[in-house]
């Protein structure tokens, strides 16, 4: 345990040491438990960082393990660092009536990613969450805080692209993103070859 | 409100902030401003409407004039036509999608209309964020009045109400309430339910993002009744603006002196914490909350011990929903007695529901217990949309069943009987969650979507309900591929009743009625899929795509959306599928806007 620490140390570093304090002291004030420090972690850092985790576990007195055992039975704890857009698909029933399955099996062929996957260039993330309360718009994605409803897999096609235009600028090298947007211009032209 | 004043009361809670809300109410407080209209004209933000299907919708008193699906560009309009202008912006108004007429009014809409609003008599009226607005409704009188009442009368009250818990199973509140008052192992705790893990409804978060304080109210008279001294809130964390603005709501409370060490100089003393669940369907069940309160894997353990005689910290606790804790003010307000005349002999009062699905108007409704379905689904719902036919009722959820045409005249009820049992009596209702299902949904791969729910949030703790509910989903799994048969369903059934009988907890032992319900009124649906057919046209494995060439026009629209090229054709002809190089992804069944693909479903 003590190599890996070590070995974790210069990531510590990185991280903002103001915001470990800062669950620290809200553990200390307000009667925590290894659930309410494992939602500050999440909430701070958006995932649970196994550096995080152990920095805590060890400041705190509560067993690593156990933080582990808990943080494993809640659906609401990512182990790792989430795309840029995170996609999230209502898997609630209302949604299902509606066709939500289509919704995830377009993202999946069209991305690569199942649920709780991100993709390689760390651009999306898919994550099937129940009922968003919003069952009136069915079926309904949620990207980033950005809600789509009354969704067909062509409205969610235009619409992730939609989101790929926008981040293309930024970052030019993106290797697998380049290959997939040519073959689909190609196919684009095909048709209008047909013209 | 004064004379001559304007009162515009925005939705401001999740389903119309999905849709914009909140920047419609920016945008108004905004406008008022320029206009200079902020003198005559209040801008109140307020919870659900009930109504979320026409979301993003603001309503302007006292003409009581509602208008509906706005956008931001909208508000101008408004303000234009109707404040200054005086005239109604007549397209803007609701439309009845059933009798296609313009309903200027809120409450000349059909979907108001049937219902009765006692828990929910506040949401949408009042800015949940202001202890004020609640104060001015006659927030905290029914407090005032229980401390004026022994604790024992207070208890007696609320028997003498035949209040119900609203969480599901239907217990009698009075009679849970006395449990603990019982108790003299102190200190004892009070917990509010708000986990809803039903993942198709939201009559909870609702409450608790409308009506905050209600929910407090009702706490603080449970206290004093049972003589609790600490209480918790239990709410998602994935569901933030609840969370918010209970923790919100009971800072206010708190300043206001309703929750102190002196509640009133009643020497009454109450606190209340909020604590955030994680996102799992098994903490809703009470012994695996009480865990997770603790910071706990949430696991469920065997009762007895009741929450009443060791809970918390091997205290003794009291456990109700939400909307139970939401009606006790409103109980102490108009009567116990008047409570009780509400509904049927065996359930009083109202029954808040959830109302989605294949509907005309989705949204939350309270409705009197008894009321049948066919008065939910046709007079408030309006129907299914598109003239598709009516199928079934979902409700209770994962826990629940699916409810046939022939019982749309059944009564809807809370009383304890079982799902398998629509009598004459009536239907147990569950948590609220009422799906409509047409035509065009497939009752077994509804049970498959259910028992797969159960499948991922068992936690595991009992073989039945762990491994039973696996072996369920996989039956169901070959039947919706189209390679069952009918052994299948014989043990589909004796499973179900194995895991009902002999699971730990409510979780493992509700989790076969869906398909339970479907077996037993649907059971032609499953024996079509064992010959291949799936009659809704859902089943991936049993449908395959078509063109029909009298509806094509030959836009090749379908071939630029099919991604594995599986659509070919001359433009201004005719196109084809090649079913064999189809996936069935619904990609160009979607993108035709002549609506020429269909679905067949049997023979290749
Ligand atoms: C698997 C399972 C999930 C449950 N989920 C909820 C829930 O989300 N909300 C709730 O209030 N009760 C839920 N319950 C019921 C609770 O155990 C408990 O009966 C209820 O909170 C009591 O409140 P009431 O008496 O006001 O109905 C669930 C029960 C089971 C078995
Ligand atoms: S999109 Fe529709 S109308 Fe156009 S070619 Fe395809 S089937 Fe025909
Ligand atoms: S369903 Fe999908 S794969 Fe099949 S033809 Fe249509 S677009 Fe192509
Ligand atoms: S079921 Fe998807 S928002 Fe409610
Ligand atoms: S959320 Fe606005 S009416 Fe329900």
């Amino acid at each position: 345990m003590n190599e890996m620490n070590d070995q974790e140390k210069p990531h510590m570093s990185d991280i903002d040491k103001t915001k470990i304090e800062k669950i620290i002291r809200d553990y200390m004030e307000n009667d925590g438990n290894a659930l309410t420090i494992l939602q500050s972690v999440q909430e701070t850092f958006g995932y649970l960082s196994f550096e995080v985790v152990e920095h805590l576990s060890e400041e705190i007195g509560i067993p690593l393990g156990k933080m582990y055992g808990i943080a494993t039975f809640y659906a609401q704890f990512k182990f790792h660092q989430r795309g840029k857009y995170i996609i999230q698909i209502c898997d609630g029933t209302a949604c299902h009536v509606k066709g939500s399955m289509l919704l995830e099996e377009f993202i999946t062929n069209e991305l690569g990613i199942r649920p709780a996957e991100t993709t390689t260039d760390k651009l999306f993330s898919l994550e099937k969450v129940s009922c968003f309360g919003c069952c009136a718009i069915a079926p309904v994605v949620f990207i980033n805080k950005d809600v789509y409803g009354n969704l067909t897999p062509a409205k969610l096609r235009r619409i992730l692209n939609k989101y790929r235009k926008m981040s293309i600028p930024m970052k030019k090298n993106r290797k697998v993103k380049k290959s997939k947007k040519v073959k689909k211009s190609k196919k684009v032209k095909k048709v209008k070859k047909v013209k | 409100m004064k004379k001559n004043m304007k009162e515009i009361i925005v939705c401001c809670s999740t389903g119309c902030n999905s849709l914009g809300g909140q920047e419609i109410h920016d945008e108004l407080v905004k406008c008022i401003k320029e206009y200079n209209l902020d003198k005559t004209v209040k801008v109140k933000p307020t919870g659900c409407h009930g109504f979320c299907q026409t979301g993003p919708r603001l309503l302007i008193n006292p003409e009581g004039v509602l208008y509906v699906y706005l956008k931001k560009t909208d508000v101008k309009k408004i303000i234009e036509q109707h404040l200054i202008g005086g005239k109604i912006v007549e397209e803007l108004t609701y439309k009845d999608p059933v009798t296609k007429k313009i309903v200027q009014k809120r409450d000349d809409i059909n979907f108001y209309k049937h219902q009765v609003s006692i828990t929910t008599n506040h949401c949408g009226k009042i800015n949940p964020e202001d202890i004020e607005d609640y104060l001015a409704v006659g927030g905290y009188e029914s407090l005032k009045k229980v401390l004026k009442m022994k604790p024992e009368q207070v208890i007696k009250e609320i028997k003498t109400s035949r209040l119900r818990g609203k969480g599901g199973a239907g217990f009698p509140t009075g009679l849970k309430w006395s449990f603990l008052a019982q108790e003299t192992n102190t200190p004892k705790y009070l917990i509010c339910n708000g986990d809803e893990g039903d993942p198709g409804a939201f009559m909870d978060r609702t409450i608790m993002e409308s009506d905050p304080q209600s929910v407090i109210e009702g706490m603080i008279i449970g206290a004093y009744a049972t003589g609790a001294t600490s209480g918790f809130v239990y709410v998602r964390a994935e569901k933030p603006l609840a969370a918010s603005r209970i923790a919100k709501a009971i800072e206010q409370a708190r300043k206001y002196g309703y929750l102190s060490d002196n509640i009133l100089d009643s020497g009454l003393k109450f606190d209340i914490q909020v604590r955030k669940g994680a996102g799992a369907f098994v903490c809703g069940e009470e012994t695996a909350l009480m865990s997770s309160i603790l910071g706990h894997r949430g696991s469920p353990r065997p009762r007895p011990p009741y929450p009443a005689n060791s809970g918390l910290w091997g205290k003794p606790t009291n456990i109700n929903n939400v909307k139970t804790w939401a009606t006790i003010p409103k109980i102490i307000a108009m009567g116990a007695e008047n409570y009780s005349k509400i509904g049927t002999k065996d359930s009083s009062g109202t029954a808040i529901l959830c109302l989605s699905g294949n509907i005309n108007n989705a949204g939350l409704i309270e409705i009197p217990m008894g009321t049948t379905i066919r008065r939910v689904v046709y007079d408030i719902g309006g129907g299914c949309p598109n003239g598709k036919k009516f199928k079934a009722i979902q409700i209770g959820g994962p826990s629940g069943g699916c409810i046939p045409e022939q019982y749309l005249d059944v009564k809807m009820i809370d009383t304890q009987i079982d799902f398998k049992s629509i009598t004459t009596l009536g239907a147990i209702m569950g948590s609220g969650g009422l799906i409509v299902l047409d035509e065009s949904t497939c009752l077994v791969d509804m049970a498959r979507y259910f028992i797969k729910f159960t499948q991922n949030e068992s936690c595991g703790k009992c073989v039945p309900c762990r491994i039973g509910t696996r072996k369920m989903l996989h039956i169901l799994d070959k039947i919706v591929m189209g390679q069952g048969s009918y052994e299948d369903l014989d043990e589909l059934e004796s499973l179900a009743y194995t895991i009902k009988n002999a699971s730990l907890c409510g979780l493992g032992q509700t989790s076969p009625n869906p398909v339970i319900s479907t077996l037993k009124y649907f059971r032609d649906e499953y024996e079509a899929h064992i010959k291949g057919i799936c009659p809704a046209l859902v089943c991936k494995n049993l449908i395959t795509y078509h063109i029909s060439p009298e509806k094509c026009i030959g836009c090749g629209l379908c071939a630029k959306s099919c991604s594995v090229n599986a659509i070919k054709g001359e433009l201004k002809k005719t196109f084809q599928i090649d079913t064999n190089l189809c996936i069935k992804c619904g990609l160009c069944f979607s993108s035709c806007n002549k609506n020429a693909i269909y679905k067949k479903t049997g023979g290749k």
